[in-house]
Protein backbone atom coordinates (compact mmCIF):
# COMPACT_ATOMS: atom_id res chain seq x y z
CA UNK A 1 0.00 0.00 0.00
CA UNK A 2 2.76 2.07 0.72
CA UNK A 3 4.27 1.78 -2.76
CA UNK A 4 1.37 2.95 -4.65
CA UNK A 5 1.23 6.25 -2.32
CA UNK A 6 4.59 6.99 -3.41
CA UNK A 7 3.87 6.40 -6.67
CA UNK A 8 1.34 8.78 -6.89
CA UNK A 9 3.71 11.49 -4.50
CA UNK A 10 5.95 10.61 -7.95
CA UNK A 11 3.35 11.86 -10.18
CA UNK A 12 1.58 14.59 -8.11
CA UNK A 13 5.01 16.17 -7.05
CA UNK A 14 5.67 17.82 -10.78
CA UNK A 15 2.25 19.23 -11.23
CA UNK A 16 2.29 21.90 -7.91
CA UNK A 17 4.86 20.85 -5.43
CA UNK A 18 7.92 20.58 -7.31
CA UNK A 19 6.54 22.56 -10.77
CA UNK A 20 9.51 22.83 -12.80
CA UNK A 21 8.74 26.53 -13.90
CA UNK A 22 6.80 27.60 -10.56
CA UNK A 23 9.30 25.75 -8.11
CA UNK A 24 12.18 24.81 -9.78
CA UNK A 25 12.65 27.77 -12.40
CA UNK A 26 13.43 25.27 -15.08
CA UNK A 27 13.01 25.38 -18.81
CA UNK A 28 12.17 29.80 -18.67
CA UNK A 29 13.38 30.03 -21.92
CA UNK A 30 10.00 28.41 -24.16
CA UNK A 31 8.60 29.27 -20.99
CA UNK A 32 8.54 33.40 -21.56
CA UNK A 33 9.04 33.07 -25.75
CA UNK A 34 6.51 30.75 -26.97
CA UNK A 35 3.61 31.84 -24.28
CA UNK A 36 2.28 34.74 -26.44
CA UNK A 37 -0.77 32.52 -27.32
CA UNK A 38 -2.37 29.99 -25.25
CA UNK A 39 -2.34 27.63 -28.74
CA UNK A 40 1.93 28.03 -28.77
CA UNK A 41 2.10 27.51 -25.09
CA UNK A 42 -0.22 24.14 -25.45
CA UNK A 43 1.77 22.93 -28.57
CA UNK A 44 4.93 23.48 -27.06
CA UNK A 45 4.28 21.86 -23.77
CA UNK A 46 2.82 19.06 -25.49
CA UNK A 47 5.91 18.45 -27.64
CA UNK A 48 8.10 19.15 -24.13
CA UNK A 49 6.36 16.31 -22.69
CA UNK A 50 6.37 13.50 -25.41
CA UNK A 51 10.21 14.47 -25.48
CA UNK A 52 10.29 14.52 -21.26
CA UNK A 53 8.75 11.15 -21.72
CA UNK A 54 10.34 9.25 -24.59
CA UNK A 55 13.57 10.19 -23.26
CA UNK A 56 12.44 8.89 -19.58
CA UNK A 57 12.03 5.51 -20.98
CA UNK A 58 15.11 5.02 -22.59
CA UNK A 59 17.35 6.58 -20.29
CA UNK A 60 15.78 4.90 -17.06
CA UNK A 61 16.03 1.61 -19.26
CA UNK A 62 19.56 2.13 -20.68
CA UNK A 63 20.55 3.34 -16.98
CA UNK A 64 22.72 0.11 -15.82
CA UNK A 65 24.20 0.36 -18.97
CA UNK A 66 25.72 3.50 -19.91
CA UNK A 67 28.79 4.34 -18.31
CA UNK A 68 29.00 6.83 -15.71
CA UNK A 69 31.71 9.11 -17.90
CA UNK A 70 29.81 9.39 -20.60
CA UNK A 71 26.18 9.93 -19.42
CA UNK A 72 25.76 13.33 -20.30
CA UNK A 73 26.40 13.04 -23.91
CA UNK A 74 24.22 9.55 -24.23
CA UNK A 75 21.76 11.61 -22.64
CA UNK A 76 21.86 14.34 -24.50
CA UNK A 77 21.72 12.51 -28.05
CA UNK A 78 19.08 10.39 -26.74
CA UNK A 79 17.25 13.49 -26.55
CA UNK A 80 18.06 15.15 -29.40
CA UNK A 81 16.60 12.00 -31.00
CA UNK A 82 13.33 12.60 -30.01
CA UNK A 83 13.61 16.42 -30.50
CA UNK A 84 14.24 15.88 -33.62
CA UNK A 85 11.29 13.27 -34.15
CA UNK A 86 8.52 16.00 -32.53
CA UNK A 87 10.19 18.81 -34.68
CA UNK A 88 9.50 16.75 -38.04
CA UNK A 89 6.44 15.16 -36.71
CA UNK A 90 4.87 19.43 -36.49
CA UNK A 91 6.20 20.21 -39.56
CA UNK A 92 4.63 17.47 -41.10
CA UNK A 93 1.27 16.82 -39.68
CA UNK A 94 0.68 20.34 -38.28
CA UNK A 95 2.82 23.32 -40.46
CA UNK A 96 1.03 26.52 -38.69
CA UNK A 97 2.06 25.14 -35.28
CA UNK A 98 5.29 24.03 -36.34
CA UNK A 99 5.84 27.63 -38.31
CA UNK A 100 4.59 29.91 -34.95
CA UNK A 101 6.53 27.68 -32.78
CA UNK A 102 9.96 28.08 -34.97
CA UNK A 103 13.24 27.69 -33.66
CA UNK A 104 11.54 27.05 -30.15
CA UNK A 105 10.87 23.13 -31.11
CA UNK A 106 14.40 22.31 -31.71
CA UNK A 107 15.86 24.10 -28.80
CA UNK A 108 13.82 21.74 -26.46
CA UNK A 109 17.25 19.92 -26.72
CA UNK A 110 18.43 22.54 -24.24
CA UNK A 111 15.98 23.00 -21.89
CA UNK A 112 17.39 22.38 -18.60
CA UNK A 113 14.13 20.95 -17.32
CA UNK A 114 14.61 17.61 -19.67
CA UNK A 115 18.16 17.06 -18.84
CA UNK A 116 17.44 17.89 -15.31
CA UNK A 117 15.01 15.13 -14.89
CA UNK A 118 16.71 12.47 -16.59
CA UNK A 119 20.05 13.45 -14.36
CA UNK A 120 17.94 13.93 -11.19
CA UNK A 121 15.32 10.94 -11.97
CA UNK A 122 15.03 8.81 -14.31
CA UNK A 123 19.18 7.39 -14.38
CA UNK A 124 18.38 6.61 -10.40
CA UNK A 125 15.03 4.85 -10.92
CA UNK A 126 12.85 2.40 -12.62
CA UNK A 127 11.16 2.95 -15.85
CA UNK A 128 7.26 2.40 -14.35
CA UNK A 129 8.67 5.30 -11.78
CA UNK A 130 10.55 7.40 -13.99
CA UNK A 131 7.38 7.42 -16.29
CA UNK A 132 5.10 8.82 -13.74
CA UNK A 133 7.76 11.66 -12.95
CA UNK A 134 7.72 12.69 -16.25
CA UNK A 135 4.45 12.50 -16.66
CA UNK A 136 3.48 14.66 -13.64
CA UNK A 137 6.55 17.29 -14.84
CA UNK A 138 5.00 17.34 -18.21
CA UNK A 139 1.48 17.97 -17.45
CA UNK A 140 2.78 20.66 -14.73
CA UNK A 141 4.88 22.16 -17.31
CA UNK A 142 1.79 22.28 -19.80
CA UNK A 143 -0.75 24.02 -17.30
CA UNK A 144 2.08 26.73 -16.40
CA UNK A 145 2.28 27.57 -20.81
CA UNK A 146 -1.28 27.01 -21.03
CA UNK A 147 -2.13 29.41 -18.34
CA UNK A 148 0.94 32.09 -19.08
CA UNK A 149 -0.38 31.81 -22.90
CA UNK A 150 -4.31 32.24 -21.79
CA UNK A 151 -3.38 35.57 -19.98
CA UNK A 152 -0.85 36.70 -22.00
CA UNK A 153 -3.38 36.20 -24.89
CA UNK A 154 -6.28 37.92 -23.63
CA UNK A 155 -5.16 40.35 -22.42
CA UNK A 156 -2.71 40.93 -25.53
CA UNK A 157 -4.71 40.37 -28.23
CA UNK A 158 -7.95 39.69 -26.63
CA UNK A 159 -8.79 36.04 -27.86
CA UNK A 160 -8.45 32.98 -26.26
CA UNK A 161 -6.88 30.13 -28.41
CA UNK A 162 -7.40 32.42 -31.53
CA UNK A 163 -11.20 32.87 -30.84
CA UNK A 164 -12.25 36.71 -29.90
CA UNK A 165 -13.42 36.86 -26.60
CA UNK A 166 -13.56 40.85 -26.01
CA UNK A 167 -15.32 42.95 -28.21
CA UNK A 168 -14.46 46.10 -30.36
CA UNK A 169 -14.19 48.40 -26.88
CA UNK A 170 -11.03 46.40 -25.78
CA UNK A 171 -7.53 48.03 -26.71
CA UNK A 172 -4.84 45.23 -26.35
CA UNK A 173 -2.52 45.55 -24.18
CA UNK A 174 0.61 45.07 -26.93
CA UNK A 175 3.01 44.55 -24.26
CA UNK A 176 1.59 41.37 -23.14
CA UNK A 177 2.58 39.79 -26.23
CA UNK A 178 5.61 41.20 -25.91
CA UNK A 179 8.71 39.38 -23.89
CA UNK A 180 8.50 42.14 -21.00
CA UNK A 181 4.54 41.20 -20.68
CA UNK A 182 6.03 37.27 -20.56
CA UNK A 183 8.29 38.55 -17.02
CA UNK A 184 5.58 40.38 -15.89
CA UNK A 185 3.09 37.39 -15.99
CA UNK A 186 5.48 34.52 -14.74
CA UNK A 187 6.62 37.07 -12.16
CA UNK A 188 3.16 37.68 -10.65
CA UNK A 189 2.31 33.82 -10.98
CA UNK A 190 5.06 32.50 -9.20
CA UNK A 191 4.45 35.47 -6.40
CA UNK A 192 1.19 34.37 -5.92
CA UNK A 193 2.21 30.95 -6.04
CA UNK A 194 5.26 31.84 -3.13
CA UNK A 195 2.44 33.65 -1.36
CA UNK A 196 -0.08 30.54 -1.10
CA UNK A 197 2.57 28.15 -0.27
CA UNK A 198 4.57 30.08 2.15
CA UNK A 199 3.92 28.10 5.68
CA UNK A 200 4.13 31.58 8.07
CA UNK A 201 1.00 32.91 6.36
CA UNK A 202 -0.86 29.32 7.32
CA UNK A 203 0.26 29.61 10.53
CA UNK A 204 -0.76 32.89 11.27
CA UNK A 205 -4.14 31.91 9.71
CA UNK A 206 -4.12 28.81 12.10
CA UNK A 207 -3.32 30.82 14.85
CA UNK A 208 -6.44 33.54 14.35
CA UNK A 209 -8.74 30.60 14.07
CA UNK B 1 30.14 -6.89 -19.63
CA UNK B 2 32.56 -6.18 -16.51
CA UNK B 3 35.18 -7.51 -18.27
CA UNK B 4 35.48 -5.13 -21.08
CA UNK B 5 37.81 -2.15 -19.63
CA UNK B 6 35.69 0.96 -18.88
CA UNK B 7 37.20 3.40 -22.37
CA UNK B 8 35.88 0.40 -24.60
CA UNK B 9 32.51 0.08 -23.04
CA UNK B 10 31.89 3.70 -23.49
CA UNK B 11 32.87 3.97 -27.05
CA UNK B 12 30.80 0.90 -27.59
CA UNK B 13 27.59 2.47 -25.35
CA UNK B 14 27.66 5.67 -26.81
CA UNK B 15 28.60 4.26 -30.83
CA UNK B 16 25.49 2.26 -30.27
CA UNK B 17 23.51 4.88 -29.14
CA UNK B 18 24.29 7.28 -31.65
CA UNK B 19 23.53 4.24 -34.41
CA UNK B 20 20.36 3.50 -32.99
CA UNK B 21 19.81 7.31 -33.40
CA UNK B 22 20.56 7.75 -36.82
CA UNK B 23 18.39 4.63 -37.92
CA UNK B 24 15.48 5.99 -36.24
CA UNK B 25 16.06 9.65 -37.64
CA UNK B 26 16.48 7.93 -40.84
CA UNK B 27 13.52 6.29 -40.64
CA UNK B 28 11.65 9.01 -39.54
CA UNK B 29 12.85 11.76 -42.29
CA UNK B 30 11.81 9.20 -45.06
CA UNK B 31 8.24 8.87 -43.52
CA UNK B 32 7.55 12.57 -42.48
CA UNK B 33 9.35 14.05 -46.20
CA UNK B 34 6.88 13.95 -48.78
CA UNK B 35 4.22 15.57 -46.37
CA UNK B 36 6.93 18.24 -45.57
CA UNK B 37 7.29 19.11 -48.94
CA UNK B 38 4.05 18.82 -50.15
CA UNK B 39 2.99 21.71 -47.12
CA UNK B 40 6.21 23.67 -48.78
CA UNK B 41 4.82 23.17 -52.20
CA UNK B 42 1.28 24.52 -50.98
CA UNK B 43 2.59 27.63 -49.48
CA UNK B 44 4.43 28.59 -52.38
CA UNK B 45 1.24 27.93 -54.80
CA UNK B 46 -0.73 29.76 -52.27
CA UNK B 47 1.67 32.53 -52.06
CA UNK B 48 1.79 32.91 -55.88
CA UNK B 49 -1.92 32.48 -56.06
CA UNK B 50 -2.15 35.53 -53.59
CA UNK B 51 0.42 38.05 -55.31
CA UNK B 52 -0.76 37.43 -58.75
CA UNK B 53 -3.90 38.50 -60.15
CA UNK B 54 -6.04 34.43 -61.76
CA UNK B 55 -3.82 32.28 -63.58
CA UNK B 56 -4.71 28.75 -65.02
CA UNK B 57 -0.46 27.89 -63.99
CA UNK B 58 2.67 28.87 -63.36
CA UNK B 59 6.28 27.59 -64.90
CA UNK B 60 9.68 28.26 -62.33
CA UNK B 61 12.58 29.79 -64.39
CA UNK B 62 15.50 29.69 -62.73
CA UNK B 63 18.06 32.89 -63.24
CA UNK B 64 20.91 33.88 -61.23
CA UNK B 65 18.65 36.10 -58.86
CA UNK B 66 16.75 33.15 -58.29
CA UNK B 67 13.90 31.21 -59.00
CA UNK B 68 10.73 33.68 -61.08
CA UNK B 69 7.58 32.03 -61.68
CA UNK B 70 6.01 32.73 -64.57
CA UNK B 71 1.94 32.85 -64.60
CA UNK B 72 -0.19 32.41 -67.40
CA UNK B 73 -4.24 31.59 -67.84
CA UNK B 74 -6.35 30.78 -71.31
CA UNK B 75 -3.36 27.39 -72.06
CA UNK B 76 -0.17 29.24 -71.70
CA UNK B 77 -1.13 31.92 -74.21
CA UNK B 78 -1.89 34.81 -72.19
CA UNK B 79 0.65 36.07 -69.71
CA UNK B 80 -0.77 37.39 -66.28
CA UNK B 81 2.47 38.24 -64.01
CA UNK B 82 6.06 37.21 -62.69
CA UNK B 83 6.33 36.42 -59.58
CA UNK B 84 9.39 35.73 -57.25
CA UNK B 85 10.69 35.74 -53.58
CA UNK B 86 12.33 38.73 -52.30
CA UNK B 87 14.59 38.17 -49.14
CA UNK B 88 16.23 40.88 -47.55
CA UNK B 89 16.68 42.76 -43.48
CA UNK B 90 13.38 43.71 -41.83
CA UNK B 91 13.92 45.21 -38.12
CA UNK B 92 15.50 42.44 -36.79
CA UNK B 93 15.59 39.25 -39.06
CA UNK B 94 15.44 38.44 -42.52
CA UNK B 95 12.27 38.75 -44.41
CA UNK B 96 11.15 36.49 -47.11
CA UNK B 97 8.76 38.49 -49.29
CA UNK B 98 6.81 36.91 -52.41
CA UNK B 99 6.40 39.69 -54.90
CA UNK B 100 3.76 39.58 -57.79
CA UNK B 101 4.97 42.03 -60.91
CA UNK B 102 2.88 42.61 -64.07
CA UNK B 103 4.23 41.36 -67.42
CA UNK B 104 5.48 44.74 -68.22
CA UNK B 105 7.30 44.92 -65.32
CA UNK B 106 5.73 48.50 -64.27
CA UNK B 107 3.44 47.46 -61.61
CA UNK B 108 3.20 45.19 -58.52
CA UNK B 109 0.28 43.26 -58.94
CA UNK B 110 0.30 42.15 -54.70
CA UNK B 111 3.13 41.03 -52.16
CA UNK B 112 2.97 38.64 -49.39
CA UNK B 113 5.47 38.31 -46.51
CA UNK B 114 5.98 35.10 -46.09
CA UNK B 115 8.56 35.06 -43.24
CA UNK B 116 9.43 37.83 -40.72
CA UNK B 117 10.88 38.12 -36.96
CA UNK B 118 9.61 41.41 -36.89
CA UNK B 119 8.27 43.42 -33.55
CA UNK B 120 4.97 41.64 -32.35
CA UNK B 121 1.91 43.95 -32.60
CA UNK B 122 3.94 46.90 -34.65
CA UNK B 123 6.16 45.06 -37.04
CA UNK B 124 3.97 42.27 -37.58
CA UNK B 125 1.53 45.04 -39.45
CA UNK B 126 3.46 44.38 -42.31
CA UNK B 127 1.69 40.76 -42.59
CA UNK B 128 -1.70 41.33 -40.58
CA UNK B 129 -2.83 44.50 -38.65
CA UNK B 130 -5.33 43.28 -35.97
CA UNK B 131 -5.80 46.24 -34.35
CA UNK B 132 -7.64 47.40 -37.62
CA UNK B 133 -10.64 45.92 -37.82
CA UNK B 134 -12.56 47.05 -40.82
CA UNK B 135 -9.11 46.02 -42.77
CA UNK B 136 -6.53 44.37 -40.91
CA UNK B 137 -4.63 43.23 -44.65
CA UNK B 138 -4.50 47.03 -44.85
CA UNK B 139 -0.68 47.38 -45.26
CA UNK B 140 0.34 44.51 -47.42
CA UNK B 141 -2.61 44.94 -49.53
CA UNK B 142 -1.88 48.59 -50.53
CA UNK B 143 1.10 47.40 -52.60
CA UNK B 144 -1.29 46.24 -55.24
CA UNK B 145 -1.39 48.40 -58.36
CA UNK B 146 1.75 50.60 -57.33
CA UNK B 147 4.14 51.80 -60.04
CA UNK B 148 7.50 50.88 -59.62
CA UNK B 149 8.80 53.37 -61.51
CA UNK B 150 11.23 55.04 -59.83
CA UNK B 151 10.77 53.50 -56.71
CA UNK B 152 8.48 52.69 -54.15
CA UNK B 153 8.50 55.36 -51.66
CA UNK B 154 6.79 54.63 -47.93
CA UNK B 155 5.10 58.31 -46.86
CA UNK B 156 4.61 58.67 -43.21
CA UNK B 157 1.84 60.40 -41.31
CA UNK B 158 -0.42 60.84 -44.58
CA UNK B 159 -2.51 59.51 -47.36
CA UNK B 160 -0.53 58.62 -50.40
CA UNK B 161 -0.41 61.02 -52.95
CA UNK B 162 1.46 59.38 -56.09
CA UNK B 163 0.96 56.14 -57.58
CA UNK B 164 4.58 54.90 -56.48
CA UNK B 165 3.61 55.64 -53.09
CA UNK B 166 2.02 53.67 -49.94
CA UNK B 167 1.48 54.43 -46.23
CA UNK B 168 4.17 53.71 -43.86
CA UNK B 169 2.80 51.82 -40.45
CA UNK B 170 2.89 54.18 -37.42
CA UNK B 171 5.82 52.86 -34.71
CA UNK B 172 7.07 50.39 -37.65
CA UNK B 173 8.63 53.04 -39.85
CA UNK B 174 11.62 50.89 -40.61
CA UNK B 175 9.56 47.81 -41.09
CA UNK B 176 7.76 49.42 -43.39
CA UNK B 177 10.63 50.87 -45.20
CA UNK B 178 12.74 47.39 -44.70
CA UNK B 179 9.75 46.49 -47.46
CA UNK B 180 9.73 48.62 -49.87
CA UNK B 181 13.93 48.79 -49.87
CA UNK B 182 13.84 45.05 -50.36
CA UNK B 183 11.06 45.50 -52.82
CA UNK B 184 13.09 48.17 -55.22
CA UNK B 185 16.52 46.36 -54.46
CA UNK B 186 14.99 43.16 -56.20
CA UNK B 187 12.68 44.19 -58.40
CA UNK B 188 15.76 45.79 -60.29
CA UNK B 189 17.48 42.72 -60.19
CA UNK B 190 14.66 40.94 -61.80
CA UNK B 191 14.38 43.46 -64.17
CA UNK B 192 17.65 42.66 -65.33
CA UNK B 193 16.77 39.23 -66.56
CA UNK B 194 13.28 38.86 -67.63
CA UNK B 195 13.10 40.65 -70.82
CA UNK B 196 15.90 37.95 -71.85
CA UNK B 197 13.62 35.41 -70.71
CA UNK B 198 11.25 35.88 -72.96
CA UNK B 199 9.41 38.79 -71.74
CA UNK B 200 7.92 41.40 -73.36
CA UNK B 201 11.11 44.40 -74.38
CA UNK B 202 10.13 47.34 -72.73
Amino acid sequence: MSSTATLKTEFIKGIWKENPVMASLLGLCPTLAVTNAANNGLAMGLATTFVLLSSSLMISALRNFIPHQVRIAGYIVIIATFVTVADRFLAAYFPVISASLGPYIPLIVVNCLILGRQEAFSSRNGIGRSLLDSLGMGIGFIIVLVVLGIIREILGSGSIFGIAILGDWFTPWMVMILPPGAFLTLGILIALANWYNDPSRSKEGRAVS
Amino acid sequence: MSKMSLSTRMILVLTLITVLSGGILAGWDTITKPRIAFHRQEALKAAIGDVLPAHDTYTSEETEFGTIYIATRDSSEHLVGVAFMAVGSGFQGELRIMVGLSPDMTQLTGIKVLEQIETPGLGTKIVVDPSNKQDPYWFPAQFKGVKISPEIVVIKNAKPTHNNEVQGITGATISSKAVTTILNDQIAHIKTVWPSKGGPES
